[in-house]
């Protein structure tokens, strides 16, 4: 069977097409980087989901916390606290649970004209409730990092908004958010490598992998355990991982780069390879 | 442990719930909250140490030994932790199975990889199949520990090279002039400093630690968490204590564990900086004079 073969057969296996069954014997080299490669489209659906629809909670979180109304602080603080202080794994666990033990037929809802049937199947499949847990998590450690990037707002951008007669909605969009942006955004990339990286976990807590449609760790492990020999597939996984942490950099880089055009080149702020740790 | 659990399907709600939380598995199951924190004990330091390596070797004038200690230190920035988790254990019980195997069967003439297959002579097994179970579960145990260490020694390394470029460059040049080598200089001018710059990073790293232990259930460790998937599990009439699916609350007690040693590690952390910027030329040492603490003692 020639290589190409194999990439029709398996190459959107962790999706559902092609074929059924996985390699059992004798499998080869070129298998091994097809199925784990099909497995990243996994990790890449829900990193980019989390981190799509966390950037948003996250800013929202971050001047919840700053607000001086304790109603809208102290709620944001104990989202932060939860997410933060506790292992992602445990959280995804917990996450299962508590989905598993919705109502099986659904939550009936009863609006004054008509009665609605919520379905919550759909929450235990790693599809729904990763992404959920994971934009919850997300949300909660880039809420910290724009946090304190609001924190450090120089005070001369701010007053200068105000000599310019500059209030509420458009102070924020064109003078705080950019800033914040700005200054929270090599921290904010680091988060986003490290979401990517917990993105493996999902199918190693609790989530069932249907029909064998699982992430890139999962096809990984399928094949250390089926070979017995992890100095194969753990490789190629470290590979596609190395070529996604680039791209993501890379991609963070150029936005860095439209966030701080403004300053001159001596004071930009460079993204540098060498990440501080958030998490 | 109390007479009257004899037999629990009589008991009263309170007093069944009593037998039900005092019963032998739950007893393991307690114990495993030692385990957890005996794995970070043993950890936390065997990872500063390998940390303290990486650093050291990647600011090497050797250059095999600076490139040995810049791919250590920058492997976890682009791999997730968890592959490293899964795949030193069984990657360091084969490579040392393989060394013994050639070590103490040199007349064996079957290769060790045969199809899917990993065979090497009984002599060479790690543990001897005739070892005790303990033995077993300690060596898995110690496999465990190396590659949480291994893991989070890189991190430590990044924290620590980190910390060694921010002692102010003119020390180590006065330390030259002063006729010290650069051995000299390194142990009494870099290391006693770079502590105070290393403290956020590794009290940051002290909190991931802490928060990746969960992922020993993986390694196939009876920690908290196989406790309570184990536990939790709907018990139907057969077991002693039938209940159902509780699943939900054992993880809610895990969370409120996890919640307060991460609490209780932010305070412990805080104070330490406090204790360590006293007099130091550092923002939160001049944030302490200001504040009318700097002379004292704490």
């Amino acid at each position: 069977m020639s290589c190409w073969q194999t990439v029709q057969d398996y190459g959107l296996r962790a999706i559902g097409i092609g074929e059924r069954l996985l390699p059992r014997s004798d499998i080869t080299l070129c298998e091994q980087f097809t199925l784990i490669g099909s497995g990243l489209i996994w990790n890449v659906y829900f990193g980019a989901f989390a981190l799509a629809l966390g950037f948003c909670l996250s800013i929202a979180v971050a001047l919840g916390k700053a607000s001086s109304n304790p109603l809208l602080r102290k709620p944001c603080e104990w989202f932060i606290y939860l997410f933060r202080g506790s292992p992602l794994f445990i959280q995804f666990f917990l996450a299962y649970e508590a989905f598993v033990l919705l109502p099986r037929n659904g939550i009936e809802i009863n609006l004054l004209v008509t009665q609605i049937t919520a379905e919550t199947g759909w929450l235990t499949k790693a599809w729904a409730g990763g992404v959920i847990v994971l934009f919850l998590n997300t949300s909660a450690y880039a809420g910290e990092i724009f946090y304190g990037a609001l924190r450090s707002v120089p005070k001369g951008d701010l007053e200068a908004a105000d000599a310019y007669g500059m209030t509420g909605w458009s102070k924020f969009r064109r003078v705080t958010l950019p800033s914040m942006l700005r200054l929270g955004w090599p921290s904010y990339t680091n988060e986003a490598i490290f979401l990517f990286h917990a993105t493996t976990l999902v199918f190693f807590s609790g989530f069932p992998a249907w029909r064998q449609q699982g992430d890139a760790l999962y096809y990984a492990k399928y094949l250390a355990d089926k070979t017995f020999n992890p100095f194969v597939p753990y490789p190629i996984i470290a590979g596609y991982f190395i070529l996604l942490t680039l791209l993501l950099i890379w991609g963070f880089g150029r936005v860095n780069k439209r966030l701080n055009r403004h300053l001159t080149p001596e004071t930009r702020p460079r993204l540098k390879l060498r990440l501080q740790l958030v998490r | 442990m109390f007479e009257y659990c004899a037999d629990p399907s009589l008991l009263s709600d309170a007093r069944w719930m009593m037998c039900y939380l005092t019963s032998p598995k739950h007893i393991a199951f307690y114990y495993s909250f030692g385990t957890v924190l005996g794995l970070l004990a043993i950890t936390a330091p065997c990872a500063l140490l390998l940390g303290f390596g990486g650093a050291v070797a990647a600011r090497s004038l050797f250059w095999p030994l600076r490139i040995l200690g810049k791919a250590y230190t920058s492997m976890v920035r682009g791999i997730p932790d968890i592959v490293f988790f899964l795949f030193v254990p069984i990657a360091l019980d084969q490579g040392l199975e393989w060394l013994r195997h050639h070590a103490k069967c040199s007349d064996w003439t079957e290769p060790v990889r045969q199809g899917n297959d990993f065979v090497v002579c009984p002599q060479a097994k790690l543990p001897l199949n005739s070892a005790d179970a303990w033995v077993h579960d300690a060596y898995s145990v110690f496999l465990a520990v190396l590659a949480f260490s291994i893991v989070f020694g890189a991190f430590a390394a990044n924290v620590l090279i980190g910390a060694m470029n921010a002692v102010p460059r003119t020390q180590i040049e006065t330390a030259g002039a002063y006729g010290m080598t650069r051995r000299q200089s390194f142990w009494r001018i870099l290391v006693p400093q770079m502590w105070v710059y290393a403290l956020p990073g590794l009290s940051n790293l002290w909190q991931i630690l802490i928060k990746a232990t969960p992922l020993l259930f993986l390694l196939g460790i009876e920690d908290i968490v196989y406790w309570a998937r184990e536990l939790g599990g709907s018990k139907t009439r057969t077991f002693t204590y039938p209940h159902p699916d509780w699943r939900l609350y054992y993880f809610l007690v895990l969370l409120v564990f996890y919640l307060a040693l991460t609490n209780l590690s932010e305070r412990f952390f805080q104070r330490m900086m406090t204790r360590l910027s006293h007099g130091q030329a550092t923002l939160g040492g001049e944030a302490l004079r200001k504040a009318g603490k700097g002379g004292a003692a704490a």
